[in-house]
């Protein structure tokens, strides 16, 4: 039980990690790690936000009827961000002042609608919370190794010390926007290239298996994907069969 | 006028929505394959945009802040943004099917791109005028299109490119979106004050 449990938290850690295994949650890491601080901060608030709505939507599993759980999920997902939002102005401005708006996008951060619409929906609370745990500190991990390596370039500086600064010009265009996509696809392909050899497929896309109902529009075919679960939605037995066998192979894992 | 201009231009060039703001990159990499459905999608983008800002700046300035409910923003914007994409979705259906078939796939995905709520957060936040808002989103909208347009051209150059392999999908069209960002870092200070 015990083993079942810690794998729910390490499964967002590496295997599944939410920013470079299903590729959610992009616009946060390109936009805010300018600076491996401010990726703790964010990675901090995802989190929070991550494992409240795991808890409430999988408490709420059974009441919320199917086909306005979208909607449902966004209004729980937006009263956590309220909540983290207030509690950062109130308590860490600095980092209130670093992240602007994208603290309030957390709300339409990918990764918190796909966990919702890909776990908490499904299962109980203890394996939500643990889901909800693991993927952010998946994310917290990425973000915060990608801002780590755009300010050691672009700044000469990690969490503020400055390392090479004194002897190196830092490239700021690291730190600029151009730096971000640069610093990601890298990351990405270096990912890949791990991936690949330890026998996964490497990610070629963003996914599209990994995309909740009306999520970000990830690709052309989301829009086919999303029609086919509008005329899969009318054969409710196959859905159930479906997570019957999800359960199945969660089982097979281990 | 001046202001309306410089607005203008930041929301096309200098402060382009996905290239320096990164908000909506999902539908920029995901979207953006071919020129055509990368254009439907910077349309519809921009439509919802332009009346998202219409409904939500009276709702937050006439009843949220009188109400002292300012601190609700994140959550009413996210509602009225879901519900106008609906009545869109419905309404567009309903009277011109042509233009469904068209932007009709896309407007579902715009629900929750972040450029939406972006914008409409960001016209508090700039503290502007109901109509320098208007002007705002409107430009917003037509930056993200232009990104997307040009992007999607590049896409497609790179679809006939020999990549190594370690590069090919998603990082390659990283690094290229990386080389596309660099090309308007270029605008800086136009339109400044």
């Amino acid at each position: 039980m015990r083993n079942k449990n810690l794998k729910y938290f390490t499964n967002g850690l590496i295997k599944e990690n939410p920013v470079l295994r299903l590729m959610l949650g992009t616009c946060p890491t390109l936009a805010i790690t300018t600076a491996a601080i401010n990726g703790i901060g964010m990675g901090v608030a995802a989190t929070l936000v991550l494992v409240g709505s795991n808890l409430v939507i999988s408490l709420l599993r059974n009441v919320i009827p199917d086909k306005v759980r979208i909607p449902a999920f966004i209004t729980i997902i937006a009263s956590f961000v309220t909540i983290i939002q207030m509690l950062v102005k109130a308590f860490l401005p600095d980092i209130d002042a670093a992240l602007g708006i994208y603290l309030p996008l957390i709300v339409v951060n990918c990764i918190i609608l796909a966990r919702a619409e890909m776990f908490a929906c499904k299962n109980p609370v203890l394996p939500s919370i643990l889901d909800g745990l693991g993927m952010g500190v998946g994310f917290t991990a990425v973000i915060t190794l990608m801002g780590a390596i755009r300010e050691l370039i672009g700044a000469g500086s990690v969490f503020g010390l400055p390392i090479t600064s004194s002897f190196i010009d830092p490239m700021i265009v690291m730190i600029l926007p151009p730096g971000g996509f640069f610093v990601f696809g890298v990351l990405v392909a270096v990912s890949n290239k791990l991936a690949t050899a330890m026998g996964k497929k490497p990610v070629k896309s963003l996914g599209c298996t990994n995309c909740p109902g009306n999520c970000n529009g990830c690709t052309e075919n989301c829009g086919e994907a999303i029609a086919q679960e509008a005329t899969e939605q009318v054969k409710e037995p196959e859905t159930e069969a479906q997570a019957q066998a999800e359960k199945e192979e969660v089982s097979e894992n281990e | 006028m001046s202001s309306f201009i410089s607005i203008l231009l930041a929301g096309l060039l200098t402060e382009n929505m996905i290239l320096s703001k990164f908000l909506g990159i999902c539908p920029f990499l995901g979207v953006s394959k071919k020129v055509p459905t990368a254009a439907s999608m910077g349309v519809a983008v921009t439509a919802v945009m332009l009346i998202s800002t219409a409904a939500t700046y009276p709702i937050y300035a006439y009843i949220l802040v009188p109400c002292g409910l300012a601190y609700l923003q994140t959550i009413v914007f996210i509602l009225i943004i879901a519900a106008i994409v609906q009545l869109l979705e419905i309404a567009i259906k309903k009277f011109s099917p042509p233009l469904y078939s068209a932007l009709g796939i896309y407007l579902p995905l715009i629900t929750t791109n972040c450029a939406v709520l972006g914008i409409t957060i960001l016209n508090f936040t700039k503290e502007l005028t109901f109509l320098e808002s208007l002007v705002n989103a409107l430009s917003a909208g037509l930056g993200f299109l232009l990104a997307m347009v040009i992007f999607a051209g590049v896409r497609e150059k790179l679809d006939e490119a020999d990549i190594p392999e370690g590069l090919k999908g998603l990082p390659i069209t990283l690094i290229a979106a990386a080389i596309v960002s660099l090309s308007f870092l270029g605008f800086a200070g136009i339109g400044g004050k």
